[in-house]
């Protein structure tokens, strides 16, 4: 288990207070204006060698991504975006940082502000975390009152402002170029890659877009070193994580852990074990809805990282955990995530508007035993239609799911699934068209 | 995608109080300048939460000159987004998070209580007019599930009691307490904490 000093969200459970006096007892805001003045190079090159990957999802090196914005301003201003439109089922560890270690996501936002040049953050919060937006604002506020924002941030020589700009409800703006178009006041459609948003993004300017956790551990990783943080975890899967537990387990929580902790520990250790015990365990989905789920039998020996995950077909994603054990209907639950998709898709890209709600109502169907034999290749079929044929990951992210229940879970399909489709059934059917087909075998 | 449509009994006109007004020149003063289009989303917020929870066409009208830009880019926002309510859904408004983290937890004993104490089917109003719920999409709240939002407020760690209870308090008009409702603190293993001990017991 990770030692307690080498955990970066020590107020993960708030047991010392979110303001700035106890966030200061932390460490935080402590000594920023020595950070900046190693310079923009500097900083960057820390980044890099801490091996961080960004943490919502896609797990791109976060240094590399810095790097990628122009290295003089020109005429257009530079942008942070940061994106807390955390929608992602099975995923809430964003809120916990807004609400409960503000500091430390502010505090991120100067430095990265000043690594690549912009005056001005805009923080994406998803509208249905209002309640802990406000406490964000609060943060804020306290920063402006006591000059740790505004002109001369912290003493950097940075000017810096940030603004909360909230969501509606849409999963897509989760998206980076959608949030852009969010920001700007228009529908959540993504758009087309490239040009990427760091050079052509919010208003046409150069932006970089960073998850909340990638940003709150930033101050940490340059304060301690970035080979400390790549002393975690395992090569190019470094650091800590906050890993969501939810479903099935006696103890749901949050809890933030070593990179490549085994799956089991997590589940058995701090998520109190599953209900009905391990013997119970039916499937775990690692990532969030998006990822493909992961088997019983695979889930004794599985380690929780990128790289690893991402060799069982499946991904580490946002790390919220769902563990579905043996009580519940393994099909009903992915149709679920299939509702969940076609509800949210923008509806911009015919195979992701359409396909998303075809895979939910044959996994519907497929759930009551209502389906047919051949359907289940079809559905497979449906999946690899849409996978690849978007204009942003949502379309892998709809499929992957329904994949990964085809892969593992075919038998059980097949199982509850077993008739021929009508037309192949030898049948006096007077309304069917394809009636001569019968004739033939007959 | 999701089908939405505006209410069919539209008011005549709206316009922003002067709280309203006041609030959206503050929104508009964070974006830049040109750039006014971008606080679209914020005040169709204000426009809702003045207006009893849901946005009129009017107000869209509103919106769009005051912004100075198309009322169909206006009326594209508040039809894209879920969280605009298009017609009235009364004072209270209950959301109740059925995705696949929450439904394993129960989240369906949550949506019987709701059809029991407000109306058989979603977004309909209840008897008073005073509340209505439906069926959303993951809040992000999956390691309290089942949950549910009522307004601004998260409802933890419930189950069909505890639910009826808590609609018992909005029916009667009062507000119930948000937060965990199986008393655990945010969102540590309750019983079963092994992290962080230090700063617990301190």
């Amino acid at each position: 288990m990770l030692k307690d000093q080498d955990r970066i969200f020590q107020n993960l459970y708030n047991d010392l207070g979110p303001d700035l006096t106890s966030s200061q007892k932390r460490g935080d805001w402590v000594n920023t204006k020595e950070i900046t003045g190693k310079g923009r190079d500097w900083i960057i090159n820390e980044i890099k060698d801490s091996q961080l990957r960004g943490r919502g999802g896609a797990g791109f090196p976060t240094g590399l991504k810095w790097s990628f914005a122009p290295k003089e301003v020109g005429t257009r201003p530079h942008y942070l975006v940061i994106n807390g439109d955390e929608s992602e089922p099975g995923t809430c560890k964003d809120r916990d940082i807004l609400r409960f270690e503000p500091h430390k996501l502010i505090e991120g936002c100067l430095i990265a502000s000043y690594a690549i040049q912009a005056h001005v953050c805009y923080i994406y919060i998803r509208g249905e975390y209002f309640v802990d937006g406000q406490k964000l604002q609060a943060a804020i506020d306290e920063a402006y009152e006591k000059k740790l924002l505004g002109k001369n941030a912290a003493g950097t020589g940075w000017d810096l402002d940030i603004y909360i700009h909230y969501g509606a409800g849409a999963y897509i703006c989760g998206e980076e170029t959608a949030l852009l178009e969010s920001i700007e006041g228009k529908k959540g459609q993504p758009r087309l890659k490239p040009p990427f948003p760091a050079l052509i993004g919010l208003y046409g300017c150069p932006t970089i877009i960073n998850n909340v956790e990638t940003i709150a551990v930033v101050p940490t990783i340059l304060r301690r070193g970035g080979k400390w943080f790549a002393s975690l975890g395992r090569e190019k899967n470094t650091g800590t994580k906050i890993f969501c537990i939810s479903g099935n387990v006696n103890n749901p929580c949050n809890v933030e852990e070593e990179m490549n902790i085994p799956l089991k520990e997590l589940i058995e250790v701090h998520a109190g074990g599953v209900i009905g015990g391990w013997d119970n365990l039916q499937a775990v989905i690692p990532g969030g809805s998006s990822m493909p789920l992961i088997p019983k039998d695979k889930c004794e020996t599985l380690t929780m990282d990128f790289d690893s995950l991402m060799a069982e077909k499946s991904g580490l994603g946002t790390a919220g955990v769902v563990v579905i054990n043996k009580d519940q209907d393994i099909i009903k639950c992915m149709a679920r995530i299939a509702r969940f998709y076609k509800h949210e898709s923008c509806g911009q890209c015919t195979p992701c508007r359409e396909g998303s709600g075809w895979m939910w109502r044959m996994l519907e169907r497929m759930a009551k035993g209502e389906a047919s034999k051949d359907e289940i290749d079809m559905l497979g079929d449906v999946t690899k239609q849409i996978e690849g044929h978007t204009i942003c990951a949502f379309g892998e992210g709809s499929s992957w799911p329904v994949q990964g229940l085809l892969r593992h879970f075919k038998d059980e399909i097949k199982k509850r699934n077993k008739f021929d489709p009508i037309v192949k059934e030898n049948k006096n059917i007077p309304y069917l068209v394809d009636q001569h087909l019968l004739d033939k075998n007959a | 995608m999701s089908l939405r449509r505006p209410a069919k009994n539209q008011p005549e006109n709206f316009e922003f109080n002067a709280s309203s007004l006041e609030a959206a020149k503050s929104i508009v003063a964070k974006y830049p300048e040109g750039k006014q289009q971008s606080a679209v989303m914020a005040l169709l917020y204000l426009a809702q939460k003045q207006n009893d929870n849901w946005i009129p066409l009017a107000a869209m009208k509103h919106i769009a000159k005051f912004l100075d830009m198309p009322y169909i880019k206006v009326y594209e926002v508040a039809t894209f987004y879920s969280m605009y309510n298009l017609s009235p859904v009364g004072k209270y408004f209950v959301q109740v998070c059925t995705t696949t983290p929450c439904m394993i937890r129960g989240a369906n004993k949550l949506v019987e209580a709701c059809k029991e104490k407000i109306s058989e089917h979603e977004s309909v109003l209840s008897n008073d007019k005073s509340c209505s719920w439906m069926e959303v999409e993951c809040l992000g709240a999956c390691v309290n599930a089942p949950m549910m939002q009522i307004n601004d407020d998260y409802y933890e760690d419930l189950d069909k009691e505890k639910t009826l209870k808590i609609l018992d308090k909005i029916l009667n008009g009062e507000k119930p307490t948000p937060g965990s409702y199986r008393g655990r603190v945010n969102n540590e293993p309750e019983n079963n904490r092994k992290t962080l001990m230090d700063l617990k017991n301190a």
